[in-house]
């Protein structure tokens, strides 16, 4: 292939914005988008899928919330109240969180970052989405056969007594489990096997390095939650005992089955949230990532940490003091590669030139949440004040901190980041504005009240409340108004951004990974040469042309391959 | 070996998002590995169950794989290994083109994998007829002609009438029934009836032979099964599980081995493609490895 003629398909077709042929507009009809092989469809798919769930369980916070504003009953009864922070929770851990960035973004861009022209497994991809969807649907069907009521986490022995559909939602995150697995799988084959020449592991993009940490942690804990299930299962229909102390069995025994995945779950649901992070923070500083390694090595360290802290959901739940005490000591080490990112993130912003577009502002965002989130979580992980604070509002505040704070925030940085190349349309970034200050402020309002109303020994999942926090509890309330106009403002300018958004160039921010070398939104086939990846942080490669509107790098024979391998 | 290290074949399709035979070659090889991986995660969830419930309750477990048939197991055990080895040698057939040995090994795994699922039957069935089954549907019977009196009966009827059943044709059942219809009596408050010599078991003890209850009084008999431990069911819970779940991935297997033998009659392999058969392969030796371990956990427990 010769390198002149690339080139000039390379670059020439970057600056066109013309109704070229993109993944978009290659095959017509549903079918060829339910049974694509494509990864950019899947990811799309994906995104509409877990943005219809996120939809589905910010609406169920919205109810409770509501229920919360005055003691006593004010729009349900305690009975459904149960249900629907079991709804929320369950909703949002397994059918939008977990597969979340990954699935999404991760699907999207991955391959992208890599030159490559798909992930190492499509047929799997698209396994994995169609097991999304089954198990979602077993999942809302549970909650129409009568919901569940045993909060998230399905602890037992309620779960295996109550009479709400513990089976049919349990069953749901069991298949949902094996779908996370496949795109776990199919991201640590891709990346093992598909970089292109001259991205070695240290070249490759961070966001990558966190997509690949995310999948061990997928592809090691999440076994362990399907057999959890299936055995609360067996428990339920047939009466095993396992969990049953009646029988012998002991209740605690589920904990430690369940956290042992949902620990590490959690990691699952945040690192790929700080790979977004590293992106943005580099590129709208206009700076070369600070301590590329230490970010890199970061990540894997939390992915291995993440395996050794689970018994610390366990201090109140009669474990040997000694157990407690390692696994509070074990807590307090993830806070080390955590720092770790944090600090080089500031580090990377140090003497930058700042750009406050929207996603920069959901990255200043995340830092900030995110480092309330995690210190509050060493209150958590310290034996003495855990003692007081357990199963507080400080928990649920803390969680929502470091998921919402730290995870979804990122989500919607990336989403902003992304979005031209997605679908070839900026959005208007002075309502991406207002929507990221409103969520901003919103969020606090929403969360930090119920740090303080926990550490007053509010307890969590209460349906009642004490007069003395209904203050606390209304404006906690008032506070996710503020978060859902924020998210309704998002949809409404998204949406605009699809019918009529300004075309978006190949290179919008002028970042140097390898997804912004090809057209918005990307042909069918991604690139049509082989590629070559240098540093992907290398951001003086490029340069602002005014005429399209976007970054052009400087010297476009950099990024091919320069030997003939293909074949 | 050479064969892997170039990659697979030549004249084999090559999927347009990979480079060259190799690069997929070894993609399919890692992502098989991974899966590989979840797959031991999996029952290794099921062997923490087993071994926390065996540290708090050894008694459960030394009672209940009396009636485990060892040689069964065993059989079971050697069927396996062989078919692992044809599984091997489909792969070697595969790799030298020899399309019509790779045939033959695949039918030869398959009458294996269906010769385990033959020996599982019986035992299932052997418990099937001794009510030890899990959890719930623990009923054990005194013996065979019994066992098949109340069968019907005791197969759509549950809680204190099938007691009632069981002790009415069995006028005095021994002290292993009466333990064990005390518990599924429940609150029924089913009267305990006196032991008798007449009603005894005439299975020999397992100790001596194949499953069956132990003859209980017996002084040679062994103590730990002589009376039955509370939640004796719970040991053939997990045998059910473990095994039922292993079965399920056998089933899979057998699935995966008629798919390869359709690719090796439509010619797929005649190139010295060999990818499939190797992955399948690898799926099989993993759940033999698997079995390995449960015939160790559960049959060979003194």
């Amino acid at each position: 292939m010769a390198v002149a003629n690339t080139v000039l398909t390379g670059d020439g077709q970057n600056a066109g914005v013309g109704p070229e042929e993109n993944y978009i507009n290659h095959g017509k009809g549903i079918l060829s988008w339910l049974f694509t092989l494509d990864h950019k469809r899947i990811g799309i798919m994906y995104l509409v899928a877990i943005l219809s769930s996120f939809f589905l369980g910010g609406v169920f916070a919205m109810f409770i919330r509501t229920e919360l504003l005055t003691p006593g009953q004010t729009i349900m009864t305690a009975d459904t109240y149960n249900k629907m922070f079991t709804l929320h929770g369950a909703v949002m851990i397994f059918l939008f969180i977990i597969p979340g960035i990954p699935a999404t973004l991760g699907n999207f861009v991955l391959p992208l970052m890599l030159g490559a022209k798909d992930v190492a497994l499509p047929r799997l991809n698209l396994a994995s989405f169609w097991l999304w969807l089954i198990g979602a649907s077993v999942a809302v069907a549970s909650i129409i056969i009568g919901a569940v009521d045993t909060g998230w986490t399905f602890y037992t022995p309620y779960s295996t007594t109550t009479s709400t559909a513990v089976v049919a939602m349990t069953l749901g995150a069991f298949i949902l489990g094996f779908s996370s697995i496949f795109t776990g799988l199919n991201f640590i084959v891709t990346i093992h096997k598909m970089r292109p020449e001259g991205m070695t592991w240290f070249k490759m993009p961070l966001f990558l390095w966190s997509l690949y940490s995310t999948a061990i942690i997928q592809v090691l804990a999440t076994p362990i939650l399907g057999i959890t299930l299936l055995l609360l299962i067996a428990e339920r229909t047939l009466g095993v005992g396992i969990f049953d102390p009646s029988l012998g069995g002991d209740p605690v025994l589920y904990q430690h089955f369940f956290w042992f995945y949902s620990h590490p779950a959690v990691y699952i649901m945040i690192l790929p949230a700080m790979g977004i992070m590293s992106e943005l923070i580099s590129v709208f500083s206009g700076k070369h990532i600070f301590g590329y390694r230490f970010i890199a090595w970061s990540s894997i360290a939390i992915a291995l940490l993440s395996f050794l802290v689970w018994g610390h959901h366990m201090f109140t739940s009669g474990q040997s003091s000694l157990m407690n005490m390692v696994f509070s000591a074990l807590t307090f080490s993830v806070a080390i590669p955590s720092a770790v990112k944090v600090f080089n993130w500031l580090a990377t912003m140090y003497k930058g030139s700042i750009r406050l577009a929207a996603p920069m502002l959901y990255a200043l965002s995340f830092l900030f949440l995110f480092a309330i989130g995690g210190l509050t979580g060493l209150f958590l992980g310290s034996l003495s004040t855990d003692i007081h604070l357990h199963d507080t509002y400080f928990v649920v505040a803390h969680f929502h901190y470091v998921m919402f704070g730290g995870t979804v925030i990122a989500f919607l940085g990336g989403i902003h980041y992304w979005w031209p190349k997605l679908f070839g349309r900026m959005y208007s970034e002075r309502w991406a504005q207002v929507s990221a200050l409103l969520i901003f402020v919103g969020f606090n309002l929403t969360f930090f009240t119920q740090f303080v109303m926990g550490s007053h020994g509010m307890p969590r999942r209460y349906y009642n409340y004490l007069e003395r926090f209904t203050a606390y509890h209304q404006a906690s309330t008032v506070g996710s108004f503020i978060l859902a106009i924020g998210f309704l403002i998002m949809a409404g300018y998204l949406a605009h951004s699809l019918m009529k958004g300004e075309l978006a160039p190949a290179n919008p921010w002028g970042a140097a990974t390898l997804e912004w070398e090809i057209s918005s939104p990307p042909p069918h086939n991604n690139f049509n040469h082989e590629m070559y990846a240098g540093d992907p942080y290398d951001l003086p490669a490029l340069r602002w042309d005014p005429s399209i509107n976007g970054y052009v790098r400087r010297d476009p024979s950099s990024i091919l391959a320069t030997t003939e391998e293909a074949g | 070996m050479t064969a892997h290290g170039h990659g697979d074949g030549d004249g084999l399709r090559i999927d347009h998002h990979f480079e060259n035979a190799d690069q997929q070659y070894q993609s399919a090889k890692l992502g098989m590995w991974v899966f590989l991986a979840t797959e031991i995660l999996f029952f290794g969830g099921l062997f923490t169950a087993y071994t926390v419930f065996r540290v708090n309750h050894p008694e459960i477990f030394i009672f209940g794989h009396h009636f485990l048939d060892k040689g069964l197991g065993a059989l079971n055990t050697v069927i396996l290994i062989c078919s692992s080895l044809t599984a091997a040698w489909a792969v070697r057939a595969a790799q030298l083109k020899q399309i019509r040995m790779l045939k033959l090994m695949l039918v030869l795994t398959m009458l294996f994998a269906f010769g385990f699922l033959g020996v599982k039957g019986v035992e299932y069935n052997s418990k099937w007829k001794h009510g030890l089954l899990w959890a719930r549907q623990y009923k054990p019977h005194v013996d065979h002609e019994q066992a098949t009196e109340v069968q019907s009966v005791e197969v759509s009827i549950a809680g204190a009438e099938v007691g009632a059943e069981v002790i009415e044709h069995d006028s005095a059942g021994d002290t292993v029934t009466v333990e064990s219809e005390v518990i599924l009596v429940g609150e029924g408050g089913a009267p305990v009836p006196v032991p008798g010599e007449a009603d005894r078991s005439k299975i020999a003890p397992a100790a001596e032979g194949p499953a069956g209850l132990a003859a209980p009084g017996s002084e040679e008999a062994d103590d730990s099964f002589e009376v039955e431990p509370a939640n004796a069911q719970t040991f053939f819970s997990i045998y059910f599980l473990m095994t039922g779940l292993h079965g399920i991935h056998v089933l899979g297997g057998i699935a995966a081995f008629i798919w390869l033998l359709i690719g090796a009659r439509r010619g797929d392999f005649d190139s010295g493609h060999f990818t499939r058969v190797d992955m399948v392969a690898l799926y099989w030796h993993v759940v033999d490895l698997i079995w390995i371990y449960l015939f160790l956990l559960l049959y060979l427990i003194d």
